[in-house]
Parts: structure tokens; sequence; C-alpha cells
């Protein structure tokens, strides 16, 4: 490995956090930033939420998710901010050494004077949520579906079942919906839906998708390709109501169950996570236990709007930008 | 009187809007909102309801695109709409902004490519 | 015509593959599934087994401890992570105290090395998160780890590459006598052979029958198992066992070959050769007894749950027989089975031996196999230098398990190439990590559709119908 390159900001992930800290570190005074991306595009998430209704607070006008990327990416042209596409971002050393591997550099290190963390999260998988019965094909969480359908152009089911009533569970119902698929209803365990009324209302009121709350899935059927699941009604200790049983045929389960900040560099770093937010603990400056890293966005903790993320990654942008001393 | 409520969706606020109507059957009263923006859509939801449709287009090289509706469609015509996107095949280049259909389905309405 | 026609593609059916192709035999393996590994080898317990738990002068236990003792050299020629940690039967009372006394005479007459029973500090030092309630353990450190589907696909590998013929999809309907052989059909094709195996799991019985053998059965015996994130898989440095019971080995806390923590399983007869699905009582089975061994398992920290399915034979011990002339039976290989499949493929061997088949040793035969790891076990330079020359190493897809787009196409263009999703994932690891292919699914589909030459529509999980995605949108004119 060649010897180690310097950079004054080091930015990890070029979704809105990454892109939002890298522009406010620039405006702050940084130069010398450096955005590592894992995907072939910068945008993030954002690039997969084709929907409307971002960017109110951030913007004053609605936009959609593309769109919303669209500006950030531009103001990184602009100011000229360097990234690296393509590059995972293997390993991340509490002296702010960073290992990353991509095709063309192979695997190398960044020592960086300032890191900011904008690695996002994950969905919460079908394992993770330990939901009995078969393990067929046709299970996906939201996000994953949102890919297939928007990025790459593929239904991965017609007949469909969504378990959680997270937006973005919700922007799949529409979403599916208005591709020719049928999606039978959405359900929640907890009594109250997760996602924002106004999905509620435009993803499933709108297409006449029943919400079904205080009810979830019990057991998932099917050999190959999924055929059905139960679903049941739980109390207010949310445990199943024995006899409220009901099957419910689908070729597809779509998972909106919650999202988790991927914060295993920070743990390798040794950073301190909250246990709480599952993100690092971080003062108002948005530093976390080792100085000179920062986190923001979703790998802080989830957030319900990439508004709200844009907001934050700004403080660690500027943040950053003073600790280097620009 | 009558009265229906509404919940707006312009923003993630999502105001608990209620409409009471005039003998006629138009909105004589609409409150709960906190902005304008949820007066116009409370009045547009009774009358002639419109969303902004969001899709994606299939370019002639065969590449995924993002696209919206200019202004919101009628509610009514949104699979008219599907089906009208659904078909478009745009020569490429399509970048970011590109029209790739005027005035879909006779609803004012372009369909713009929103992704790059 | 083959010299043998192994039905079932499992770790014994690998393993005899393999063995036999060493020795000249020309050998086509019959799999009924998309892939190899897809039975009872998929997923048990992955352990390699001390060896004092089978009845003295069983199959199990002589085949059990010289199977274990095997498996080292086997797996490092092979390539297969192998790890000797040693495991730890936990008792709670004195009645258990007795029963590890049981098992350490029975290991000692089945010629298991070094076993003893620790109490106290003792115990509690070389394994400090054990249950409180937790007072004696048998302690048998010849015990390790293994992947068993890795093994498997490595053998089946490493036999074809010598010569071994592998047939998927390919059920088996009718066997028919034919002069000096057989003729094994699925209907369609038919596969000459003159000698057939046996190794069909849980379908062994079955294939017993159409020869005429109807000696015994075979209960598919269900066991659950939960994964949890490699964050866990340090918590035990050992296996740690149960006290056995009639229904089998137990719940048992393992690390994996991999790092991750594995519970599990338990164990419930069932009808059904194939239903392997998880229900919420076995889960809180698990969960229950494996809280009672080990403390502080972050339940919230599971990845997975999967079932797997113990062929258990209704003579109680493994049936290594030849009910008609050139026909053998390798049939209810339960536990100690992945323990003792290499010693079964050697006694097969010496089965056939003694019928008189002409066994030699070929010259030509190469034992080694490259670890499908391979690229990880590389330094920081020998990895640059093959991404210099192959970019796609630099090139992340999985990240939770950091498998580089090279490693899955090494994997699908390597004796025997998968087929699908899983395959890919039972060799790479892709998809394996903590948000079980949400992130990297999508693109393995695309390169798995481009390597077969086929569209994404057609990628499968894993065979059958189990299409990932049911067609593409925007195609109706």
């Amino acid at each position: 490995m060649s010897e180690a390159r310097n950079v004054g900001i080091l930015i990890i992930g070029g979704g809105p956090a990454g892109l939002s800290a890298a522009v406010s570190a620039y405006e702050a005074g940084a130069r010398d930033i450096l955005i590592l991306e894992r995907e072939e595009t910068l945008g993030g998430i954002l690039k997969q939420c084709i929907h409307s209704g971002f960017g109110l607070h951030r913007f004053g006008e609605e936009l959609t998710g593309p769109e919303y990327a669209h500006r950030y990416i531009q103001k990184v042209l602009e100011y000229k901010i360097p990234y690296l596409l393509n590059t995972m971002v293997t390993g991340l050393a509490a002296d702010k050494t960073v290992t990353a591997v991509n095709s063309e550099d192979g695997i190398f290190e960044i020592k960086a004077k300032a890191v900011i963390l904008a690695m996002g999260c994950r969905e919460r998988s079908r394992g993770a949520l330990n939901i009995p019965g078969t393990r067929p094909a046709g299970i996906y969480t939201a996000g994953t579906a949102q890919k297939y359908v928007n990025l790459m152009g593929y239904m991965p089911g017609k007949e469909v079942v969504i378990l959680g009533s997270g937006d973005i569970g919700l922007i799949m119902a529409r979403r599916m919906t208005l591709e020719g698929a049928k999606v039978k209803l959405c359900c929640d365990i907890l009594p109250v839906p997760g996602g924002l009324p106004r999905n509620i209302e435009q993803c499933l009121n709108d297409f006449g998708i029943p919400l079904r709350l205080s009810c979830t899935v019990s057991e998932i059927h099917g050999r190959d390709r999924i055929t059905g699941v139960t679903l049941v009604s739980v109390d207010e200790n949310r445990k199943p109501i024995p006899g409220s049983e009901e099957y419910v045929s689908c070729d597809t389960l779509l998972l909106s169950c919650g999202l988790i900040p991927e914060n295993e560099l920070s743990r390798g770093a040794g950073i301190e996570i909250d246990p709480k937010t599952s993100g690092p603990v971080t003062d108002e400056n948005l530093q976390t236990s080792i100085e000179g890293v920062f986190a923001c966005g979703n790998v802080h903790h989830v957030h319900g709007l990439v508004d709200d993320v844009s907001i934050q990654a700004d403080i660690a942008g500027k943040a950053a930008a003073q600790y280097v001393g620009a | 009187m009558k009265e229906r409520k509404i919940t707006c969706i312009m923003c993630p606020k999502g105001c608990n809007i209620s409409v009471t109507f005039a003998e006629d059957g138009s909105a004589a009263d609409i409150s709960g909102n906190s902005c304008p923006r949820g007066h116009e859509y409370a009045w547009n939801e009774v009358h002639h309801p419109v969303r902004t449709l969001t899709s994606t287009v299939r370019t002639a090289s065969g590449r995924m695109v993002a696209v919206k509706s200019s202004v919101p469609v009628p509610k009514e015509l949104l699979f008219d709409v599907m089906a009208c996107i659904n078909t478009v095949r745009p020569e490429e280049p399509v970048k970011f902004g590109d029209i790739v259909i005027n005035n879909v389905c006779g609803t004012d309405a372009d369909i713009v490519v929103t992704s790059e | 015509m083959f010299d043998a026609v192994i039905i079932g593609a499992g770790v014994c059916g690998a393993l005899i593959a393999r063995t036999l192709t060493e020795y000249g035999q020309k050998v086509c393996i019959l799999e009924k599934a998309g892939d190899v590994a897809m039975g009872t080898t998929k997923a048990n317990s992955a352990i390699v087994h001390a060896g004092f738990d089978a009845k003295p002068g069983t199959l199990k236990a002589k085949l059990n401890v010289k199977g274990s003792e095997m498996m080292e050299g086997f797996c490092r020629s092979l390539g297969v992570k192998y790890s000797p940690i040693g495991a730890l039967v936990v008792g709670f009372n004195d009645g258990d105290r007795r029963t590890l006394e049981t098992l350490l005479a029975r290991g000692v007459e089945n010629g298991v090395k070094e076993l003893r029973i620790l109490e106290g500090e003792e115990l509690k030092e070389i394994e400090p998160n054990l249950g409180e309630q937790v007072c004696c353990a048998l302690y048998a450190p010849s015990s390790a780890i293994v992947c068993p589907y890795e093994l498997c696909i490595a053998a089946a590998g490493n036999a074809m590459d010598n010569g071994a013929e592998l047939r998927l999809n390919f059920m088996v309907k009718t066997i028919e006598k034919d002069g000096e052989g057989f003729v094994v059909s699925d209907g369609n094709e038919s596969v000459r052979g003159h000698v057939v195996i046996n190794c069909a799991g849980v379908h062994s019985a079955e294939i017993a029958g159409l020869v005429g053998d109807n000696s015994f059965t075979i209960t598919p015996r269900k066991g659950e198992y939960m994964l949890l994130d490699k964050e866990c898989g340090s918590l035990v440095s050992h296996t740690v066992f149960r006290c056995p019971s009639a229904m089998g080995k137990g719940i048992l806390v393992s690390p994996t070959v991999d790092g991750n923590l594995l519970l599990g399983p338990t164990a419930v007869n069932i009808e059904d050769m194939e239903d392997f699905s998880v229900s919420a009582e076995g889960i809180a089975a698990v969960r229950e007894s494996a809280a009672q061994q080990v403390k502080g398992i972050a339940f919230n920290k599971v990845i997975a749950s999967f079932a797997g399915l113990r062929s258990v034979g209704s003579t109680g011990d493994f049936i290594l027989n030849e009910p008609v002339k050139g026909f053998i039976n390798v049939a209810a290989i339960e536990s100690p089975g992945l323990s003792s499949a290499p010693a079964i493929a050697e006694y097969v061997r010496e089965m056939l031996a003694a019928d008189g088949v002409k066994l030699e040793k070929r010259a030509d035969f190469v034992s080694e196999r490259r670890s499908v790891h391979y690229y990880k076990t590389l330094s920081t330079e020998e990895k640059n230098a093959l991404i210099a020359e192959h970019p796609e190493y630099g090139h992340i897809i999985c990240r939770c398990e950091t498998v580089s787009e090279g490693e899955i196409l090494e994997a699908l263009r390597r004796n025997p190439r998968p087929t699908d999703v899983d395959g890919v994932k039972r060799r790479t690891r892709a998809t394996m990590g903590r948000c079980q292919g949400g992130f990297c699914t999508p693109y393995i589909v695309e390169l798995l559709a481009k390597e077969l030459g086929s569209d994404c529509t057609e990628v499968t999980k894993f065979g059958g119908d189990s299409h990932i995605i049911i067609e593409k949108t925007k195609v109706t004119e």
C-alpha cells in the first residue's frame, strides 16, 4: 500500500448528510475536503426516493428526492469538492486514518484531520424481526423493493402485503399500485401508524388500501415464493390475540419496520454509541467521543425528514471546518 | 350543515382540515389549516382533487429515469397518465429537466425528468 | 456408464464422490435441488464432535472419532475453515453431573482424548460467560467447528475438478437393475452406473425402496436455530452444549467459523420432508435454553432464524449397508454425521473394495483446492496487485460482509457453479450479514443474470419458482 494521503475533512458517505456537510464545510471556509461514496453516483437513498415531499423547509418548495439531491450535487460540482465513487470505506481508526477500497486505487489509506460520519442507516430485515414461518423468495424490505422498482425497473411482485406503516412502506404501497400491483393491506403491530398522516392519506386512502393497526404478521407461508401470510391482531401489550388469525394470500411481503443507523465503522473506531438512538453520542457540534470525528444524518439518529438531515449536517460541516482551522 | 374532514398532504405536518359546504355543494368554510397551501388543497380536494404524480420512464436505451408531473393532475386521471408514462421511450441523451411528454392526457401537466 | 452414481449432493455424497474420484472411479452425483448442500448439510450445528456421545460399539461411535480426526486434514486440503475451539457440555445440578460422568466414561471408551470435568473457578476461567446456574461441565478440547456447506461445496467442487460429474435438478424416480449395473432415472433422463450409492438424506428410505429395500425408515427431525450478528461472536470461545436428552444433544451456543454466534437447535420429529419453517415456539425454546447456558446473549442482535432437518433412522445407528449387490445405503446420517463424513467416505470405499471393485489412487488427482475465501487471506499488497489486474476485486458488493464483485464472479465461475442468489451466498457470504441482503441482492441478481446469460426476471433465490423479480416494468406497448 502506498503512503497514506492526507485530507483536511474526510466525509464518509455521499448521501444527503454527506453532501450537505461537504457544502457547509466549504461555505465555512474549508477547502481540503473529500467525500467517499460507495455507490456509483452521489445522492444516497434520495436517488430512489422519486416521490415528492422533500425540501419544503430547506428550499421552500416541494421537490422529489432526486431533485433535492440534484441541488446539493450541483453545489458540490460548483465548489469543485472532490469525491470518489464506488469507494467503500472498510475501516476507521481512532487516529482518523480511514481505509477504503475501490477498483482504481485498490486498498488505500487516508489520514484525515477531521472525519464526518454520514453513512446513513439500513432497514430492519426479516431476520431481525424474527417472523416465524417458511423462508421463501418474495420478502423484501420496502427500500429494497423501491430500488428494484424505481432504479432497476423491475416489479418484485404483484400481490402485496406490507408489514409496518413506516413512510417507505406507505410510499411503496402507492408506487407499486401505480405500477399495476394489487396492494392488499398495510398492517402495523402498533395502535398508531408509523408514517406521516399525509402518506396515510395519499398513499393508502387514495387507493383504498386498508390500514390495519394493532395487527401483525404471525407466520409466512410458501415454499419457493411467498404465497401468503397469517395476520393476527395484538392486544395493548403487543401479544397476539388467540382466534384473531386470518390468512391473506400474497406473492410479496414488504417490510417497513424501522431503520437502524449503520455504525459498524464508528464502533470499530471505538466511538461511544448511544443505546437509545444506536448512533454516536455527540456534543452540540455533533462531535463524537473521538475529537475531530463528527456524525450527522441517519447515522447519528434516524430522521423523519431529509430537510432535518441537511440542517444537522450543516452544523457538522461547519464544526469540522472550524476544527481543522478553516 | 354538511362537513368533511381532510388530512392535508401539502407538508409533513398533515393538518386536519374541516370543510363545511354551502347549499349548492361548494365549500363554504375551510378551517384547521395552518397555511394558504392547506386552504388551496382543501378547496381542490372537495371540488376537483389533484395529485402530483411521480414515476419512472424507461428510455430508448433501457435506462430508468425518475419523472414527475410539472403540476398536479386530476386524481381520477392518475392511471391514465401512468399508461402514457409507461409507453413513452425517449431517445438518449435524457437529462435532468427534460420534458418527455407534453400536456399529458390533456391535463396541462408536462412529464419532466427529475433524475440525472 | 459411470463407475458410481451417487444420489444426493450433501456432505456425505460430496465427500464420497471426492474419495472415489481420487481412487480412479468415474463418478456422477445426482442432486434433486438446484445446488449442492441443500438438505441436512445446509442447516445444522456445524460441529465436529469429539465423539463422547455415541454408544460404544456403534458405527456412530467408531466413525465419529475417526472422522473428527480426519476432518482437519480434509479441511486443510479443501481450503475450508476449521476451528478446533473445544466444547463444554454444561450441567446445572447433581443429576447432570452424573450424566457428564457417564459421557466422560463413554468418551474414554470411544477413544476420545483429553476429556475432563471442570468446575468452579477453572470452568469460569476458560468460559467466563456461562450462565449463573451452570455448576459443572464436561470439557472436550478436541471438539471443533466447521462450515458444513462450505465443506460440501469444496468437496463436490474438488471432485468435479478431478473429473466427477454433477447433475442438478435431477430427482431420482426409478432405479432399475441393468446387467452388471443400474439405470437411475428421473423420468426423462437416465444415468447408468455399476454402483449406486444412496446419500439422499431424509429421502434415503424412499431411494432404498426403489431397489426393494424397505428395511428402515427415516423420520425428519426439525431443528430451529438463531444466528446472531458478528458483534456477538466472541461472547463464548467454546461450543457450549447442554446435557443431552433422548431427543439429541440439546441446544448449543457456539461461535461459527465465520464469527457469528449460533443458537439452537430444537428437536421436533415431523412428517414433512421439506418443512424448513421456523415457529414462534421453537425460537422461544432456543432463547430460553441458550439464556440458561450463557449469560448476556443479545437476542436483539439476531440476523436470521432458520431450520434444518436431521434424518433420524429407525435403527438408532448410521445405516451403511449393501441390501442389493452394488447398491449401498449411506442413510440415517444424523448427528454426528458431519463429524463422521470423512470416515464414512473411507468406509464406503472399503465396502466397494471388499466387493472387488478395483480402486487405485490416481497419481494425477489434485487434492488441494483454493479456499473460496482465498482473497480474504491475502495481504494488502497482494490484494492490490490482484485489484490492479482484476479491478472487480476493488468493487465491494456486500457491504456487511465486505464481499467484492471479483469474489462473486470467481464463485460463479468455479465448480460447482451456483445458479441462484443463495448459492452465491453460501459460497461468498454475500447477503449473509446484518442487512441480510437488503443492499446487495439487487447487484447479485444483475451479476447472476449476466453470468448465466439470462434476464434478471429468471434469477431465483434458491431454484424452482423462488424468483426474486416478477417482471420488468413498462414493457407493454
